[in-house]
């Protein structure tokens, strides 16, 4: 832990061909770019982000527009002909829903409430971890024996535990997943903190007698990110999991806000009689949303630590 | 030792009684399961009667104490829905759990722990790099969702096992109801548990790979080597004795968190557990089994984190119990 934070200018590796020095952003792209596997993850993730943002634009049918469905052509197999001359490419749902559009629509829900569990996460586990960590003391042992006891349950227990308390509901849903994951933030943050506070840059802006506020937040924060960025990304694909696996139990988003977990969940009474579309496609489509984050995460964590600086 | 675990035990009591206030609290405010558990042609005197019966009218104080109490006396209250005791109901269900969290362990163990040596060993080869990108996957595919797509393989288009279920049951030592003794049982087992012990069969490749490559690196092993050990000699002798110790220390940990992810399998192949039966609590609000559940498996993980921690000081005597923060 001798190099300083990556944002700040680390002792550049001899650049690639002798070049002359880049940025510290520009070597965290020419890092990233390195590894195919990362580059085919972050096109996956790219095509995703944009099906799930544009899909009332691209999306054949308006899957919750009553007056486009008929129920004479539910449960069509992938492939069947659609009433107004076009495909049901993925086949169709119970209601006689096109697939690819519900699984389209489907990506919105999912990925906008994961994303959005993960920001007010981080907010609130940044806030406690360098609470925490600036202030020390009796306030530190407290949320990290708070953060130790919650680390040490499995987080899908303490959704559930969270949603038997709060009811159902989208909002909280959201609470839920910020509860389960602000712990992993706060220790993270607390962490790199802690070994931040100790160096030259923080002496000297303590000497310079800067307000806390300002260096916490121009200093201490900016120092702390890199490794919040590797949390925040895998703690995405961990939340878009976590809200599927608790809509597929009936305990998460209600039937008005269908994620890919409530779509997988709607197929599953009827997989046993063969009609496996209903269920897998949306089971793919989150599949893929999770390797390609999780490729990300897996290249951004390698690319933003400065011990395995090449 | 005795110090750390008595002071362990006390803390522990402390968190339950924390948990059971914060959960029977936050039960509480979740609905009016009377809405659900009377008919709504019951008239005025009839619902009053209900609510009396079930103790609903007190202050919620008062309904806490009296369910203090009750616990003291190993009672968790009585299953509004089956009208049997909630702690009775858990416990019944609690070797089906048990089962499936230890078939998916031992899965785990007996295909992660070579596979993963295989990889450290041969970090460049075809096998190894085929075994880590399997990981990968195993780490990202939901569960529940392997779960269905091992339902429509091996049951709806192969036909081979059954979908839901325990199958048939003998019984252990007189008193435990297993699957895995009869033919019916297993069949019924093997999907679930596979289900259950993808997440931790990837954990513990990546572990016990991790673990192997570093441990090559050592002077211990050159050392081994140059004293002319044979290679099955310096690999199961002196790499695998090193890296267990993380890895006995992950298995210890993770066993609470199968017990956990146990409630989505139990879901998905109606297996009747108890994570099955919160689900299904939660649905009809039936608060003291909800209550009693959380309790049980807060209990289990405060005896689960106990026994890794004693465990760890024993694999590994550089590690004194003091230094662990209780």
């Amino acid at each position: 832990m001798s190099a300083a934070g990556p944002t700040p200018a680390t002792p550049l590796p001899a650049a690639r061909g002798g070049a002359a020095p880049q940025s510290p952003f520009m070597r965290i792209v020419a890092d990233f770019v390195s590894n195919p596997v990362a580059i085919f993850g972050l096109a996956m993730l790219a095509i995703i982000l944009v099906l799930a943002l544009f899909a009332p634009l691209i999306s054949p049918q308006n899957p919750y527009d009553l007056a486009q469905l008929d129920v004479m052509d539910s449960r069509l197999p992938p492939g069947s002909a659609a009433p107004n001359g076009g495909t049901y490419w993925l086949g169709t749902d119970d209601q006689g829903r096109d697939m690819l559009s519900a699984i389209f629509y489907g990506l919105r829900i999912s990925i906008g409430v994961g994303i959005a569990a993960t920001v007010l996460a981080l907010v609130l586990g940044l806030a406690m971890g360098l609470t925490a960590a600036y202030v020390g003391g009796r306030v530190e042992t407290l949320i990290m024996r708070i953060v130790d006891i919650q680390l040490s349950f499995p987080a899908i227990l303490i959704a559930l535990i969270l949603i038997a308390v709060l009811g159902q509901g989208t909002g909280k849903v959201i609470a839920a997943l910020v509860t389960v994951q602000w712990a992993y933030y706060a220790r993270t943050v607390r962490g790199a903190a802690l070994v931040e506070k100790r160096k030259e840059y923080m002496e000297a802006a303590r000497c310079l007698a800067l307000s806390p506020s300002r260096i916490v937040f121009k200093h201490l924060l900016p120092n702390c990110m890199p490794p919040m960025i590797v949390v925040a990304t895998v703690q995405v694909a961990a939340a878009i999991a976590l809200e599927a696996t608790l809509s597929f139990l009936g305990l998460g988003l209600p039937i008005t806000e269908p994620s890919l977990g409530l779509l997988i969940a709607n197929g599953y009474q009827y997989l046993l009689s063969g009609k496996y579309w209903i269920s897998f496609f949306p089971g793919i489509a989150l599949l893929c949303t999770i390797v390609s984050i999780n490729l990300v995460a897996d290249q951004l964590r390698d690319v933003l630590n400065p011990r395995l600086q090449r | 030792m005795l110090v750390f675990i008595i002071r362990r035990s006390l803390q522990s009591i402390v968190v339950l009684l924390a948990m059971s206030v914060l959960v029977f609290v936050g039960v509480y405010a979740v609905g009016n399961p009377i809405d659900i558990l009377i008919s709504p042609q019951a008239d005025q005197q009839d619902r009053e009667r209900a609510i009396a019966a079930l103790g609903l009218d007190k202050p919620l104080w008062a309904q806490y104490w009296s369910f203090l109490s009750g616990v003291a006396h190993g009672d968790l209250g009585r299953s509004f829905v089956h009208s049997t005791s909630a702690l009775g109901l858990i416990l019944e269900r609690m070797p089906a759990t048990m089962e499936l969290a230890l078939s998916a362990m031992v899965i785990a163990i007996v295909l992660g722990i070579p596979l993963g040596l295989w990889a450290g060993l041969r970090p460049n080869g075809i096998a190894g790099r085929s075994i880590m990108a399997g990981s990968i996957l195993g780490f990202s595919l939901p569960t529940f969702w392997v779960g269905l797509m091992l339902i429509m393989v091996f049951s709806v288009m192969l036909g081979w096992l059954p979908s839901n279920g325990r199958g048939e049951t003998t019984l252990l030592f007189g008193v435990i109801p297993v699957s895995f003794l009869t033919v019916d049982g297993l069949k019924h087992l093997v999907m679930p548990a596979t289900n259950l012990a993808l997440f931790n069969l990837a954990l513990l490749i990546r572990l016990t790979r991790a673990g192997a490559h570093e441990a090559l690196l050592q002077d211990y092993v050159k050392f081994a080597r140059a004293k002319g050990l044979t290679n099955k000699r310096v690999i199961g002798v002196h790499v695998l004795r090193n890296i267990l110790i993380p890895i006995v220390t992950v298995i210890g940990l993770q066993f609470g968190t199968l017990i956990g992810f146990a409630i989505v399998t139990e879901s998905v192949f109606a297996w009747p557990g108890m994570g099955k039966l919160l689900i299904d609590s939660i649905g009809v609000l039936d608060r003291p089994v909800i209550v009693a559940y959380l309790l049980v498996i807060v209990t289990v993980f405060i005896v689960i984190n106990l026994l890794v921690d004693v465990l760890y000081s024993v694999l590994d005597p550089r590690i004194r119990l003091s230094d662990v923060k209780g």
